[in-house]
């Protein structure tokens, strides 16, 4: 019988692993459907209206399921982690009633507006509720980062009876790791969002849409992901000098290293045996890791055996998983690179009258593949911060809840069992609007509602 | 005087029990109308049923924002007691969230999947209003009973689940009438006077029981001058029920003038239900086990917040009044423009 720490564990996972899907889809779909509603107040192209209606139903369904995930996550701490709000809830507590009160309340009553709202408002406070909805979820954004990263890397606070006190506010929300965590995470979103918008659309082309909607969105999504791919292997890279100066037994992990030293290799397979302590069928790249890491082959890369207690436990993160969940989120954006440039490529010299169907089979593949990155990459991050819950301040068997294993495990397989029916319900859904779509079954076109006059306001 | 106000320890944590009461208060009003909507939808055709959810599609979001709102105070206002409540309510929170969860997602699907599917979506919706309603109802009455698990409190908590399903009923009915045209308005009023009756046996249960749990609350009411001083409570409460029910016989009326009338009237009588609980418990946070000032976090940490709430609730009052000044009058049937 598992006990209630492991399974109390697996169950924060599973809730936040199934949030994250939907928010890491509307932080930038809601960037993406006010630029439409730009592009179409601009010029007028009904196409970019289009696209609107269509992504704007996705938006919708993909926030229902954000807020009731989210809802899930705000019982969690209680519930199951009553330890790390009685340790940090000074610290954790203000971050998370700001996002409440600066972001879930605005994003949640302009939604109204925004959805149901375009006859009743004018053009412009559409847009501004557009906005609006897209601001209130990169807002929840920052301050949920924030609080996470705080957990990484804590900063501007005292321990007082073993209970965390703030001393400086901004040392607390700007934390080292924020700037590079915030940024690598809202490029995630926007590309998840762009290989979302990419493949619906290339199965709308492939199911025999004759609108030329579907092109344009489809183009929007492969440039968008083109652009973003290589800043976000930039930003992936920073962020992880930053956590080799802060979290260095993590960058262990990720690099499978055992022994600190100069002239490491860049493993691209390895099966990592904890018992042991070293590595089985290793493939790598010579002096890769000290280049990567430090710039320069003799630069030397921390091992798992610098963190080992006295009495020989590991004070280091479990490795194989690290290891791995790391290696599926760069394989991920190396694929993300290679599609999105030879396409980008193909549209430039020949356009899009002929699409080749195999490009088209490799987007509608490659459709939430943002999933598997942003996931892999979260695992990597959380995984690889253990045995910590907040950076050494709170280990997270001292924050467990003291409740009978037996009801973690009874509500740990009920949420299991509704989340995997909601997201093959979610994607499934998608398709069949796709295809709805392809078929030319679109909603009417929209009036503006009574305000109409001041639709006058010139192009936005 | 001076002294409690010089020193935040001894005020903060009220200022946060009665921040974290209003919460709860505008969820239950607000959450309670659509989630009493969820309930009567299986009464009604298909049209009147998209009607129905027509009425509430715009609003539920930010209506259930609140429970955040009041979860979040409660956990960063009181951590120590949050854990309390929670571990000791983990099995009615679960069920309920399954219910939000399932409710939730169904106003989406129920439009957005292929329609031979919306009448499961439908019976989804249907399901989760219902499981949300009398879990919340549940915990309400296991919160009375001091969160003892025994098969006394149980049956107590299963009393105030139905009728707090009542209660939800009815104020959905009553926000139905303000949204509803012809039929489907005088079935909210018919529907509005039944589950009133509900709502009423709730108040009586709880009246009669709280009392009873505690010396302390006992005291609290049945001693002079107290007992004189808090007359109006109950008689307000009698007087705001006589006018609902003489409203009630009334409506539908020819020019729809009264139809706001049991909707503010229902709020009122959440409103003095709730005051009376409220003066109850204070100060305890955790029934007869922690007060709110063993349970509240550092001063420091809840000033921040406070300085934030202040200037963000005017806000958010102001953009939520303007939804439903953009959505007022009758519903349509839902459409995404
Ligand atoms: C579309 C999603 C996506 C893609 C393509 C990448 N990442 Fe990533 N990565 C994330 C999505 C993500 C993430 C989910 O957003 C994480 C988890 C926490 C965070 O800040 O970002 C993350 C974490 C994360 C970390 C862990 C930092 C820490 O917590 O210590 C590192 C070092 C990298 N990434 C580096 C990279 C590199 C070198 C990439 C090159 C291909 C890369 N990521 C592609
Ligand atoms: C959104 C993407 C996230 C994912 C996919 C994720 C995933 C995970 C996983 C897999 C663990 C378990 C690690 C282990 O026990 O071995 C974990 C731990 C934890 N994470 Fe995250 N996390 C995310 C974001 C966050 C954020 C934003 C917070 C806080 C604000 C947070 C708070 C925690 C806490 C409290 C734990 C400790 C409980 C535990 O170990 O399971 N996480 N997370
Ligand atoms: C890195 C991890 C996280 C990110 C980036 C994130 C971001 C977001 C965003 C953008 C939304 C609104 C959009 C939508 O609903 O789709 C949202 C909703 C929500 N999140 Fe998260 N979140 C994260 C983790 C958490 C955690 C740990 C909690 C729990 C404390 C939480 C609680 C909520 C709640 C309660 C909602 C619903 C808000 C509403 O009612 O409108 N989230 N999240």
């Amino acid at each position: 019988m598992m006990d209630t720490l492991i399974l109390s564990r697996i169950q924060f996972g599973a809730n936040i692993s199934f949030h994250i899907l939907f928010p890491t889809i509307t932080i930038a779909l809601g960037w993406v459907l006010l630029f439409f509603k730009l592009r179409f107040n601009a010029t007028g192209d009904e196409r970019w209206m289009d696209g609107y209606r269509f992504f704007v139903k996705v938006f919708a369904l993909t926030f229902a399921l954000g807020v009731v995930s989210g809802i899930t996550m705000s019982f969690q701490f209680g519930t199951n982690w009553p330890g790390f709000m009685e340790s940090v809830g000074n610290i954790a507590g203000p971050l998370l009633a700001y996002e409440i009160l600066t972001a879930f309340f605005l994003e949640a009553v302009f939604l109204g507006i925004m959805l149901f709202g375009f006859s009743r408002v004018p053009n412009w406070v559409h847009t501004l509720a557009t906005f609006l909805v897209a601001f209130g979820t990169t807002m929840s954004a920052f301050w949920i980062i924030a609080l996470n990263s705080w957990m990484h890397t804590p900063a501007g606070y005292e321990m007082i009876d073993g209970v965390a006190h703030a001393t400086d506010w901004f040392a607390i929300v700007f934390n080292p790791s924020l700037p590079y965590r915030l940024v690598h995470m809202l490029l995630a979103s926007g590309l998840t969002v762009a290989f979302v918008i990419a493949g619906l659309s290339a199965f709308r082309m492939l199911y025999g849409d004759k609108t030329s909607a579907a092109k344009l969105t489809f183009k929007t999504g492969v440039f968008l992901a083109a652009i973003l791919i290589p800043l976000q292997i930039a930003a992936g890279d920073f962020h992880g000098l930053n956590t080799l100066e802060h979290q260095p037994a993590k960058i262990a992990a990720m690099e499978g290293n055992w022994e600190t030293g100069g002239n490491i290799p860049l493993l691209l397979f390895a099966i990592p045996d904890e018992e042991a302590r070293e590595n089985r069928f290793e493939i790598g790249i010579p002096n890769g890791a000290s280049l990567i890491l430090k710039h320069h082959a003799e630069g030397e890369v921390p091992g798992l055996n610098d963190f080992v207690a006295e009495d020989g436990t590991p004070m280091h993160p479990p490795v194989n998983a690290v290891f791995w969940s790391f290696r599926i989120m760069v394989g991920t954006g190396l694929a993300m690179l290679a599609l999105s440039w030879v396409t980008a490529g193909v549209i430039w010299r020949r356009g899009l009258d002929k699409p080749n169907p195999w490009m088209l089979r490799a987007f509608v593949a490659m459709t939430f593949s943002g999933w598997l990155a942003t996931l892999a990459g979260w695992y990597t991050t959380e995984i690889g911060r253990q045995p910590w819950l907040v950076t050494g301040v709170l280990r997270t068997y001292e924050a467990v809840a003291d409740v009978p294993a037996p009801m973690v495990l009874s509500t740990l397989l009920v949420y299991l069992a509704i989340y995997v029916g909601l997201t093959l319900a979610y994607v499934s859904v998608l398709f069949y609007l796709a295809r709805k779509a392809a078929r030319g079954e679109q909603p009417k076109p929209m009036t503006p509602g009574s305000g109409a006059a001041v639709t006058m306001i010139p192009a936005e | 005087m001076s002294e409690l106000f010089n020193d935040p320890a001894t005020w903060l944590p009220v200022v946060f029990a009665g921040l974290m009461g209003v919460s709860i208060l505008v969820y239950v009003v607000l959450d309670g109308f659509d989630l009493g909507i969820g309930m009567l939808t299986p009464l009604v055709s298909v049209e009147d049923r998209d009607r129905m959810i027509a009425s509430i599609g715009p609003f539920w979001d930010a209506n259930e924002t609140w429970l955040v709102l009041a979860i979040g105070l409660l956990l960063v206002a009181f951590p120590a007691a949050h854990g309390t409540i929670l571990t000791a309510l983990y099995i009615p929170v679960a069920i309920m969230l399954v219910g939000l969860i399932l409710r939730g997602v169904a106003f989406e699907f129920r439009v957005k999947a292929p329609a031979h599917n919306k009448h499961l979506w439908d019976w989804a919706f249907f399901i989760g209003s219902l499981v949300t309603a009398l879990s919340q109802g549940f915990m309400l009455g296991l919160y009375i009973m001091g969160l003892e698990w025994t098969a006394m409190t149980v049956a107590f908590a299963l009393l105030t689940a139905l009728c707090t399903a009542a209660g939800y009923t009815f104020i959905g009915a009553c926000w139905l009438i303000i949204k509803a045209e012809d039929a489907l308005q005088t079935k909210a009023v018919r529907w509005a006077l039944r589950s009133l009756w509900g709502l009423l046996a709730g108040f009586v249960m709880i009246s009669a029981a709280t009392p009873f749990v505690s010396e302390r609350i006992f005291q609290k009411w049945f001693s002079v001058p107290e007992i004189i001083l808090l007359a109006p409570l109950p008689i307000t409460a009698f007087l705001v029920t006589c006018i609902l029910l003489w409203a009630l016989r009334q409506l539908p009326d020819p020019t729809d003038r009264f139809r706001h009338v049991p909707f503010a009237g229902g709020t009122l009588l959440f409103t003095l239900a709730f005051l009376g609980l409220a003066y109850s418990f204070y100060p305890y946070v955790v029934p007869e086990q922690l007060t709110i000032y063993e349970a509240a976090s550092a001063p420091e940490s809840l000033m921040i917040i406070l300085v934030g709430t202040a200037v963000v609730l005017p806000m958010i009052a102001a953009y939520t009044m303007l939804a439903y000044v953009v959505f007022r009058g009758k519903a349509r049937d839902l459409r995404y423009d």
